[in-house]
């Protein structure tokens, strides 16, 4: 391995604005156009539908007469129905839009497939809608991240196929030789999904293997969607931006490296401290454990690479839109970790296992780290495939204001909510029924936080929706560096 | 690190080790578990656990489709981890051969409701679990269960009189006059799958505790 010897080769490749490489930027997001487009489009509007399962479980949990009429609606529908749409939906097809535009902004290629590409998001929603109605209707596997009934997955993994060939041999075709950070982790994300997805649909669906061994691949897999196919997604995002927007190079290189291949080392390994105190062999659990542990590695090596490229920039965040969400999802991503260390020893486990308090740690995951950053992602990546800026700055900020507090006041009431509930029931003195009560409280605070997260969306869609009717508008004139310094539509306009 | 085939070399292989790992080393260890087979204590031969047939097992569907798992795990924890045992939810805490022939095996990970494992030897009573079913406030004043009104159906009373498995409903929950609730077969077939969920056979890996010895 070689060290990187000048400055340029620290920075995602494209900070140079000679007129040559302004045009090849230019191609390379025109032929990212319709598909990034469409991927993150439908995204979005899963996302929309996702809240509103979101708040329809959120509610029956405190409410339990709410629609309690409808068989479709039951919470043991409505809550793997919102889980698939926001996984699948929303933050895998987001991913994708996300990972393919990086893709070839760093290796300066143009997309070869672009037709390719829009068919494969075609077919992808189409599974999707498939497999959510299949749920909806009873179909459901109820092997958690895995509902989607057998008849709707082959569409899906048929599509990811097809995406991540092109992905793939973007990067085969790459003109920059120099490999930067975030492409070591998107090409990790493309090549380790369809192992995890394939594994767990044969072992699990097409021909389940005995008794607990699906638990085990079950969470595997489960846990391995978030460690191998969004965080490194995630990753390679903040990776990418944050030196982008402050103008300068990654901290450290070394530093990368270690925190990549410890990552890639470790986290696998962990899915089956979900299982602690179940009915499996403890050497299985105690293995996930150790290397729960061990992810402090890659964690704290991310966290004060990150933190030393933002030391001094700090006020960008100020008017990057961009930066903000990005920082908001590299803080997040070390706080998940650290509480996920911490969740997998034994000890704590007994106590949390259980209780709301994984559901709060799995959105400061989801939510706070993978989507925010897409959403910081969005923020830069629209503008420059479509040649328009967002038209409103008030429902970015309402956006952005509306996710992060929404964010903070669902996990940390509930979080501690669930740390009482666990002691609770491991106090066999108290009744069951008492230790339910006492979780009504912080689920009510759930939905109020959950409407919050609704409201960011709603100006975030609006604001996009807004965004792309200029597109269909009269002609502007193209503005290829949008977001300079001060990095906002207001400046950027004039 | 620029190296292309490298990198793709590590990015293989990490996942692969996890692979071996956790997907194929547990296949082979217990992909193979059989059935115990034991003498108990009456002399008669058992052999543990059986497949479910029938109505329990189309029950086991519907308790997968109404996606029942996300609130209720079906697994005990050792003594002196957790509560579980002292909570009554078992006598012995559940090992892998408990789940031999559970497809799709639903040990579940969050408990909003109680544990289930052994809920057919906590509740037998039909009419408790159509009672519960229906509007968990009837037994469960203050549950955050949700009612189940679509595996009922609400009729007139035959003019042959009430029917033997309608609900005996009363207080608030009481319908009209000249109506009754009855069980649909989904709630028929739920209950009986409820019903046999236990563990309460001995299993060499995981003994029942002996009763205290008696003492004067």
């Amino acid at each position: 391995m070689s060290s990187p010897k000048t400055f340029s080769a620290l920075m995602p490749g494209d900070v140079q604005s000679d007129p040559a490489r302004r045009a090849i930027l230019a191609e390379i997001d025109a032929s990212c156009r319709v598909p990034v487009l469409f991927f993150v489009v439908s995204g979005l509007l899963w996302l929309l539908l996702g809240t509103a399962l979101a708040l329809v479980a959120s509610i029956k949990l405190h409410n339990p007469e709410f629609l309690a009429a409808w068989e479709w609606l039951t919470f043991g529908r409505v809550r793997p129905a919102h889980l698939n749409t926001v996984i699948y939906g929303f933050a895998s097809q987001t991913g994708i839009g996300v990972t393919l535009w990086l893709m070839c902004r760093l290796c300066r290629v143009p997309f070869p497939a672009p037709g390719l590409a829009t068919v494969a998001a075609v077919f992808w929603n189409l599974g999707l809608t498939v497999g959510v109605v299949g749920i909806l209707i009873g179909d459901s596997t109820a092997i958690e991240w895995l509902e989607l009934p057998r008849y709707s997955t082959p569409i899906l993994f048929f599509s990811y196929a097809l995406v991540a060939v092109w992905s793939v041999i973007t990067f085969r075709l790459r003109r920059e030789r120099h490999l930067y950070v975030s492409q070591w982790y998107l090409l990790a994300a493309l090549l380790w999904f369809p192992w995890l997805y394939a594994t767990a649909q044969i072992m699990l669906l097409i021909e389940p293997v005995r008794g607990v061994v699906q638990a085990a691949i079950n969470w595997w897999f489960a846990h391995n969607v978030l460690g191998l196919w969004f965080t490194p997604i995630g990753l390679g995002a903040i990776y990418y931006f944050i030196p982008k927007v402050v103008g300068r190079p990654i901290h450290s290189y070394y530093l990368s490296v270690l925190g990549f291949w410890s990552l890639a080392l470790f986290y696998n390994w962990n899915g089956l401290h979900h299982l602690i105190g179940g009915p499996m062999p403890a050497w299985m659990i105690t293995v996930s454990v150790v290397a729960s542990v061990m992810m402090l590695i890659p964690v704290i090596t991310v966290a004060i690479n990150h933190h030393f490229t933002m030391v001094g920039h700090f006020g960008k965040l100020r008017h990057s839109p961009t930066l903000r969400f990005i920082v908001f999802g590299a803080m997040a991503y070390t706080l998940t970790s650290l509480q996920g260390v911490a969740n997998s020893l034994r000890s704590y486990s007994e106590i949390v296992h259980f209780t709301h308090h994984t559901i709060a740690h799995a959105h400061l995951g989801v939510y706070g780290f993978f989507t925010m950053v897409m959403f910081g992602s969005l923020y830069y990546i629209v503008p420059r495939i479509t040649q328009r800026e967002w038209p409103s700055l008030g429902l970015i900020s309402v956006h952005f204001w509306g996710c992060a507090i929404g964010l903070i006041l669902y996990v940390v009431p509930l979080s501690y909510g669930g740390i009482l509930q666990g002691l609770g029931m491991n106090d066999a003195s108290i009744p069951f029924l008492k230790v339910v009560e006492g979780t009504l409280p912080w689920l009510r605070i759930r939905t109020g936080a959950g409407l919050l997260l609704a409201l960011g969306h709603v100006a975030f869609v609006v604001n996009l929706g807004w965004l792309l009717c200029r597109v269909f508008g009269p002609y502007r004139k193209p503005v290829v560096e949008l977001f300079t310094e001060t990095g906002t539509a207001a400046e950027t306009a004039k | 690190m620029n190296y292309g085939p490298l990198l793709f070399l590590g990015i293989l292989f990490t996942l692969a080790s996890s692979w071996v790992g956790l997907v194929l080393m547990p296949n082979r260890q217990l992909g193979a578990l059989t059935a115990n087979t034991s003498t108990n204590d009456a002399g008669v031969v058992v052999v543990y656990p059986q497949a479910r047939h029938g109505e329990a097992q189309q029950g086991a569907e519907h308790y997968r489709s109404l996606g029942c798992v996300y609130c209720h795990s079906q697994q005990v924890r050792p003594e002196g981890f957790g509560s579980d045992i002292e909570r009554g939810w078992g006598r012995r805490r559940t090992v892998s051969r408990d789940y031999l022939y559970d497809k799709p095996v639903m040990l579940g990970t969050s408990r909003t409701g109680p544990d289930l494992t052994n809920i057919g030897e906590r509740q037998s009573s039909h009419d408790w679990h159509y009672s519960h079913l229906y509007n968990p406030q009837i037994t469960s004043k203050g549950s955050v269960m949700p009612p189940f009104p679509f595996l009922f159906e609400k009729r007139r009373v035959p003019a042959s009189g009430p029917s033997p498995e309608a609900l005996k409903l009363s207080g608030e929950f009481a319908v009209e006059d000249g109506w009754e609730v009855v069980p649909r077969p989904q709630a028929r077939q739920l209950v009986e799958y409820l019903r046999s969920l236990k563990t309460t056979v001995d299993l060499p890996e995981a003994p029942l505790p002996k009763p205290a010895a008696v003492e004067e």
